[in-house]
Order: C-alpha cells, then structure tokens, then sequence
C-alpha cells in the first residue's frame, strides 16, 4: 500500500475585493490533483509561483479541507481521520516563521513535544538526538531571535521529526538559505532519505531537486502535467542534447525562426547577468547547431555550448509550453 | 487515564512557555504594569474628590481588576492574532493536541500575568493615594483573586477561539475593553443601570469576580460570588471547546488560518 494517495484533489478559493461593491472572485488553486508516494521515497513536486504545492501540501497536512476529491495517508482519510494523519507526519516550511522567537530552541522543541504527545522519559533523548541531527548543539540554550535563516531553518526540522513521523512534508525549506547552508540542509535531506523516512519535497531549485528525489510530480496553475524519475523527465521533454548561445540583443525576435529549424524542441530566452542566453533543445542525433545559428545570422553572440539536459531544462519546458 | 495525563501535561508546560513568552517581553511587561495605571490614578483622583475613605477603598479594588480586565480583552485575541503572523497557529493546528488544549494555556499565561497589573495598581494607590485595603478575610480574597483570574483566562479563551476562524477577530477584543468597563462594575455601581444592561453584566464572570473580592476584602462572605463566577468560567471554557472545534472545521474550510 502506498503511504499517500490523493484521488482528484481540488481545492478553490473565494476572495472579496472592493470596499462598497464587494466583488467575489473565485479561483482554483487545485485542479484535480492525482499522485501516490511510495514508503521510504522522496517525492518532489515542482511548479511555479502559485501552481497549488502549498495548497496541495496543506490538504495532505489538514490545514485546508479539499472542494472535492480525497487522500489518505497510511490509510487514513486526511478529512475524516485528521488526528490520526496529524500523529504520523510532520510539517516543515520555509523562510523564517513557524517559531517562537522568544523562546529559546530547546523550549520551542519542548513545547511541540508536548503538543505531539512524546512520551515524557522520551523527550530530552529524543531532542538531545535531532539537535545533533541538524547540527544546532550547543545552541540550544539560546533564543531564537537570534538565530540565523539557517538555523532556524535547521531547528523548523528538527521540530517536524520529534515525533518521528512515517512522512514528512517539506514546503521550499531552502528557501532564502545560502549555498553552504543548502547544502548542509540537502545533507541532512539525504540522511533523512537512508533512514528510509518518506519525504514530499517541493523547491524551486532544480539541481536540488535532482538531487534528492527519487520521483518527482510537475504542476501548472493546479494541474499535474508529468510525473517520473527525474531520469525519465529529462528524456521525455528532451530527449537529444541542449544548445546554449548566448546574445547581446534582439533575440526575442529570431524565436520563431529558431523554432522553424527541424529538429528544434523548443526555444527559451534566459535573461543572466551580461547577456540573453537562448537555451535550444534538440531532438537526439540531430546535429542542427549550424542551421540554429543561421537562425540567428545577424545578432551578436557570445559563448556557443551544447550539453547534456538537466532537471531545469525539463522543467521550464514543461511549464512553459 | 493517559489521555487526562497527557492533556494536563500539555496545559502546565503550554501555560508555563506562554508566559516565558509573553514575560520576557519587557516591553509589553511595562505596558501592562504601566498602561492600567494611568485609568487607576484618574479614578482615583475622581474618586478622592468625595472625601470618604471606603468609596476610595471601593475605587481602589475596582481599578485594580480592571487593569485585569482590559489586559484580557485586548491580549487575549492579540496573542493568536500575532500566532497567525509567526506561522505558529498553522502549526498548534496541525499538531494531535486538540485546539482548545493548545490554546487555553495561552490565555490562562495572560491571565497570570494581568495578577501582576493587578497587584501593581493596588500597591499604586496604597503608595501614592496613601489607600489602605483592609483585607479582613485574606484567605477568601486570595479565593475570590484566584477565581476571578481562571475566569478571566476562560473568557479570553472564548474570544481568541474566535481569533482561529476570522482574520479580524482581534478587532473584538478591543471592542469590548470600554464596556467592560462599566458592565462589570469596577468603578460604577450596578445599580445605576438599567435592568437588560444588569442581565448583561451578570453573564460576565468578572462581574462576579468583582463582587467576590469586595465581599472579602469587607469581611462578607464571597462564597457564593466566587461559585457563580467559577461556574461562569467553566461555561465559557465549555463553549470555547465547542466552538474551537467548529470554528477550526470552518477555518480550514475557508482557509483563514495562514497569512495570505
Ligand atoms: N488562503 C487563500 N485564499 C485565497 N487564495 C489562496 C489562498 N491560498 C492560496 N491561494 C491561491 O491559490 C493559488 C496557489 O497558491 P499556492 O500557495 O498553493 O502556490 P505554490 O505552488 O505553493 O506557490 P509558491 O511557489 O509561490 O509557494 C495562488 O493563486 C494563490 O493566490
Ligand atoms: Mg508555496
């Protein structure tokens, strides 16, 4: 039996606006969502800004009723057995909410255990454990308000395992955290993972993603759109290799020919630091760089790479098509 | 059995860290020490005025539960309001704690601490006013001090549940501070008003509360005061678990427990 299952989740919101004529607005933020993790897998599910991960995620976490459809998670329904689901997963988000900013890290710890009912000869063990999990030892003393993103963020996980859940829910915990901290974090995710605890993850990081997840769910505005090994979801968008070029000005207007060319998957503009670099997927064994720069006679290039694709290059496609 | 064990664990420890929380602040310390000071110096001007000592005596103990009174009122909706805004609430929602076990600590921690606003007017006006509170029974007025407080704390929890549900909730705290003012008979005698208003007042446990520790401190008996007003508490502590409930359900119904 898989650990979750959600069956056509749906979940939409009513929003007021306007002061004398109140106007309703409804939106979907979920549209019919469907997926199954697998014990001892990190699932990832990636989107962008306001596809529904977070509404997805807190109708798993029983923070939000679904309009209609339904999951459960190891056999209970996260609407009728919400208690029951609570006790058996735990919930982390990112940025630096979600603590008690005046107690110190060890209270903050302290009081959740309470609230998740560990048994009392169990705590100090059970913390002195996870402090030395994420790496916050020693510090435990002070408040919180004076912790770094990164340790907070650290102390959030901490507190999402003390009840040692069977499946944990990470909603962008890397969020705003710097690239050692990330990786430390990305450590720790790892760990969790050969403990064979089941994570979802989302981010918007892709390598990270790659990284740590076995399987992974794409979603656009409320609909999942793939779903596979981070392998299979680089093959099914873009099968051959990749193209970047970059330029200086005006290839915004060369896209369409870029596109024309046979064998050309697709065609994304990414604004960076100096230049706008076009990144070109082609079909695998074509060899049409040639004909992808005729495309482009006329404008300044810079730097010509091909490579293999990445997790990023299979998602923008996936969202932007 | 262990269902009773571990639901007092969660009150005693919840109570014991909302206070470190709310106590630390020395901010909010300050202003809950300072901020009824300010209402117990003008009654008690207004009250020196007719030159009789009981009336004074009657002012004093009147303003020092009504430091009490507006620190509930206006904390008590604040507390989860600011919940909200930490990402906290989402949290002691989604925990196995049941909502009115979480948050009941919360308020009974307000409540603790509006005993030091309460203790701080009553040294105000012995210093400043030169009133001296004859306490002729202590032990009931510790009771009737004690009952008034638990009282207080199950009437915030009320109002907080309300808090969980609507964004705006905090707003009715501070809607109630002034009436609470007169309904509960802290500086003006009830008697004054007319009977609905009386029925009113009589619904509110410090109203009761009130009553109790003047009985005691005259030397009356409090007893059946302090029963009514302990009985009052139970009740709003009783609705407050319903209604936590139900208003949690429609929370998460409409998606009002986070920010945006
Ligand atoms: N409580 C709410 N009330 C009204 N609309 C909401 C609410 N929560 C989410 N939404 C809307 O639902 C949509 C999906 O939001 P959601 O937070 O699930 O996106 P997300 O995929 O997590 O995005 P991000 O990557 O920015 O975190 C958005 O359009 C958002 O505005
Ligand atoms: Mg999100």
């Amino acid at each position: 039996m898989s650990i979750l299952e959600a069956r056509d989740l749906r979940r939409s919101f009513t929003s007021t606006s306007g002061m004398l004529r109140r106007h309703r607005k409804e939106t979907e933020a979920v549209k019919g969502v469907t997926f199954d993790i697998e014990r001892g897998e990190v699932f990832g599910l990636l989107g962008p800004n306001g596809a529904g991960k977070t509404t997805t995620i807190k109708m798993l976490i029983t923070l939000l009723l679904p309009t209609s459809g339904s999951a459960s998670i190891l056999g209970y329904d996260v609407v009728d057995d919400a208690r029951e689901v609570r006790r058996r997963i735990g919930y982390v988000f990112g940025g630096d909410r979600g603590l008690y900013e005046r107690l110190s890290a060890l209270d903050n710890l302290r009081y959740f255990a309470e609230l998740y009912a560990v048994p009392a000869r169990e705590q100090k063990a059970r913390i002195g454990e996870l402090l030395e999990l994420v790496g916050l030892s020693g510090r435990e003393g002070e408040r919180v308000e004076g912790f770094s993103r990164g340790m907070r963020q650290r102390l959030h996980i901490a507190r999402g395992l003390l009840h040692d859940p069977d499946l944990l829910f990470l909603d962008e915990p890397s969020l705003g955290i710097d690239p050692v901290g990330a990786r430390e974090l990305r450590q720790t995710i790892a760990s969790l993972r050969t403990q064979g605890k089941t994570i979802l993850l989302t981010t918007h990081y892709m390598f990270e993603a790659d990284e740590l997840c076995d399987r992974i769910a794409v979603i656009r505005q409320g609909e999942l759109v793939a779903e596979g090994t981070p392998a299979q979801l680089k093959q099914r968008v873009t099968a051959g290799s990749v193209l970047e070029i970059d330029t200086f000005g005006g290839v915004q207007d060369r896209l369409e020919r870029v596109l024309a060319v046979p064998h050309v998957r697709s065609a994304t503009v990414d604004v960076r630091a100096q230049a706008e670099t076009l990144v070109v997927a082609l079909d695998s064994g074509s060899d049409v760089t040639a004909a992808v720069l005729a495309a482009l006679d006329g404008i300044p290039l810079g730097r010509v790479v091909a490579r293999e694709p990445t997790l990023e290059d299979a998602y923008v496609e996936l969202v932007s098509s | 059995m262990t269902g009773l064990r571990s639901a007092v664990r969660v009150l005693v420890m919840g109570w014991w860290l909302q206070l470190k929380i709310v106590a630390v602040n020395a901010f909010d310390g300050v202003l809950n020490i300072v901020y009824p000071l300010f209402f117990a110096t003008t009654a008690l001007l207004m009250y020196r005025q007719s030159g009789s000592p009981q009336a004074l005596v009657y002012a004093a103990l009147g303003a020092a539960v009504m430091g009490t009174w507006s620190a509930m009122a206006t904390s008590a909706s604040g507390a989860l309001q600011s919940q909200r805004w930490q990402g906290t609430l989402e949290l002691l929602v989604s925990s196995p704690t049941r909502m009115a076990l979480a948050i009941l600590p919360i308020t009974a921690a307000l409540a603790t601490v509006a005993l030091y606003s309460l203790v701080a007017t009553l040294v105000w006006g012995r210093v400043v006013f030169g009133i001296e509170v004859p306490i002729v029974s202590p032990l009931a007025f510790g009771a009737a001090l004690l009952v008034t407080l638990a009282s207080l704390a199950t009437f915030g929890f009320l109002l907080s549940v309300t808090v969980v549900r609507y964004r705006t909730g905090w707003a009715l705290g501070n809607l109630l501070e002034y009436p609470g003012w007169l309904l509960c008979g802290f500086l003006v005698p009830m008697d004054l008003f007319p009977t609905w208003v009386q029925w009113i007042a009589r619904a509110l446990p410090p109203t009761w509360g009130m009553d109790a520790i003047r009985a005691a401190a005259s030397g009356a008996s409090p007893w059946r005061d302090i029963a009514v007003c302990g009985a009052l508490g139970l009740g709003y502590a009783v609705l407050g678990t319903y209604l936590s409930e139900r208003l949690l359900d429609s929370a998460r119904r409409h998606g009002t427990l986070a920010l945006t």
